[in-house]
């Protein structure tokens, strides 16, 4: 099963004008348990999934409250910058849904 | 109350906001600042949302809190909060007061644009300008790169300004969470840890709402334990998710808020459906610092820069998509020189391959019949921009590919023609200044600057 299926909010977006982060909400407590549980969602794959070295990922945690996975991803260079796409970090999302959970 | 989240961005919606008047908030606060709007509006001091909808949206907040009587609070004005911002917004307010004929009322302006030769004589006496995410510390190269800067202020020039009898408080830059605060210490004489936790929850009004909406109202009671918080949109809902989800929000640590001082730790906190629209949040503790740690943004010119946009459709071209790129280079480099010997920067967006991510796109390959190609060239004068990037381009066309059927251009110009776009410029100051010694809170204070004026409909006497 694929994380697009078990989530029900993928997005992205700034964190401060260096980073990027994203979030991975789960709207059904079972979905949350298995995706946590499967931990096909980690420090390693996102780092691999966005083709960077596993210390451009600032910082990566399970949120309880929001039943949510959280990672963030460090630029090459400050948003906004000439050359650095997507000034928001709005749409660098996608690549997540794919990931295999079980 | 918290009627939007970047006031002037989009307008407010109207309808949410009379029904958050109607409900008799003790405050109203509005955030006007983000970075997301990119390093421009700061570094070249310009505003970034068309100045009607700013004054629309302050002309909304003003006249629903001189209605009730009750404070009414503007962070980082115009988007960036400069001077100039500040300045602005206290022209709009003050021409406002007019327009309606309003009674007299005290407004307080408070400045944190922090001039560079302040900064450059912090770094000779030896105080630490810290790079934040990451950053390297600050030297003068830092500075000398940068061409505007702000200091982020906290709560506590805000709520003395509110203690001082301020009934309108228009910030330079500050804190999102800090702007909420200040109301709930200096009106309501709450605690740091909930006065912040309602800033934090409710900096970015119905965002932590669902159904999704912006710019609609919503209002958060804070007591001495927690806040609760609910929507003026009657199709929106503020439930443990929703809320638990939004203080997450644009935060690489969804645990702590840091401002000046200290920080707020979310890691107990607790979020509970108290009636079917509203949720409240208790558990949060203020955990004060040893040292005032100063936020300081900075922004400055890298550039002139120039646009072209292209079209490749030929399947043969795009399967070797990146010798195409290579020649336009090598042909850059054969008129110009190479980019860092002379200064000028060329960057090739593909869309249709990775355009978006850029080199964080996983699968960057074409799969479409045709990509779409934005050359944006950075150099030191618009006319040198304009030549890199023309020479760029053209060169796309002219790109050499051994079996290539069509020989009478390689690619399509969406027209031939250079678009120059508005200069580059990138956050050179990402920092944070902590002041640790004795009297640290009023060294950091001399980087906020409060004026207090009546604003009376006849006349405007300075105090």
């Amino acid at each position: 099963m694929k994380l697009v299926e078990l989530a029900s909010t993928i997005r992205s977006k700034n964190a401060g004008v260096d980073h990027v982060t994203f979030d991975i909400v789960f709207r059904d407590p079972e979905a949350f348990r298995i995706t946590v549980e499967s931990g096909a969602v980690n420090v390693d794959s996102v780092a691999a999934l966005f083709r960077l070295s596993r210390e451009r990922v600032a910082s990566f945690v399970v949120f309880e409250p929001a039943q949510a996975i959280k990672f963030t991803l460090r630029r090459a260079r400050p948003a906004g910058s000439a050359g650095e796409p997507d000034p928001f970090g709005s749409q660098c999302y996608p690549p997540l849904f794919d990931l295999e959970i079980l | 109350m918290s009627p939007t989240g970047h006031l002037g961005f989009t307008p407010i919606e109207k309808d949410s906001f009379a029904a958050g008047v109607a409900a008799r908030p003790d405050a109203i606060v509005a955030d006007s600042g983000s970075a997301d709007i990119g390093p421009r509006p700061l570094g070249a001091d310009l505003g970034h949302s068309p100045e009607d909808w700013q004054r629309r949206d302050l002309e909304l907040c003003l006249l629903g809190a001189r209605e009730l009587n009750i404070p009414l609070v503007i962070g980082s004005a115009s988007d960036t909060g400069t001077d100039r911002g500040v300045d602005r917004y206290v022209e709009m307010i003050t021409d406002l007061s007019v327009t309606h004929g309003l009674a007299p009322f005290t407004l307080a302006a408070i400045r944190s644009e922090i001039n560079l030769n302040v900064l450059a004589s912090l770094l000779g006496d030896g105080v630490t300008i810290a790079g934040l995410d990451g950053r390297a510390d600050a030297d003068a190269d830092t500075i000398a790169r940068t061409d505007h800067a702000v200091a982020v202020m906290g709560v506590e020039p805000i709520a003395a300004a509110i203690e001082g009898g301020a009934d309108v408080v228009i910030c330079g830059r500050s804190s999102d969470s800090a702007i909420f605060a200040a109301v709930a210490e200096a009106r309501g004489g709450l605690p740091r840890a909930s006065a912040l936790l309602a800033g934090k929850l409710l900096e970015c009004a119905s965002f932590c709402a669902e159904p999704f909406m912006g710019k609609e109202t919503v209002i958060g009671d804070v007591d001495a334990e927690g806040v609760t918080v609910y929507p003026m949109h009657p199709a929106q809902r503020c439930t443990p998710a929703s809320v638990a989800s939004h203080a997450m929000y644009e935060r690489i640590d969804p645990f702590s808020e840091r401002i000046p001082g200290g920080h707020l730790d979310l890691r107990n906190v607790s979020y509970v459906q108290v009636d079917e629209r509203s949720t409240r949040v208790t558990g949060a503790s203020w955990v004060a610092s040893d040292g005032y740690g100063v936020k300081i943004e900075g922004s400055g010119k890298v550039g002139e820069r120039a646009i072209a946009i292209m079209g490749i459709r030929d399947p043969y071209t795009l399967s070797r998509l990146d010798e195409v790129l290579s020649w336009s280079r090598m042909k850059l480099a054969e008129r110009f020189g190479s980019p860092d010997q002379r200064g000028y920067q060329v960057f090739f967006h593909v869309y249709g391959r990775d355009g978006v991510m850029g080199p964080w796109e996983p699968n960057p390959v074409v799969s479409g019949h045709e990509v779409g190609i934005v050359v944006e060239a950075v150099a030191a004068t618009p006319k040198a921009a304009e030549d890199v990037c023309a020479l760029a381009s053209r060169n796309l066309f002219y790109a050499r590919l051994p079996d290539v059927k069509g020989t009478a251009g390689g690619a399509s110009f969406f027209s031939d023609e250079v678009l120059l776009a508005l200069p580059a410029y990138e956050w050179t100051l990402n920092h944070v200044v902590v002041f640790d010694e004795p009297g640290a809170r009023a060294k950091a204070g001399g980087l906020f600057r409060t004026d207090r004026t009546v604003v009376a409909t006849s006349e405007t006497s300075r105090r």
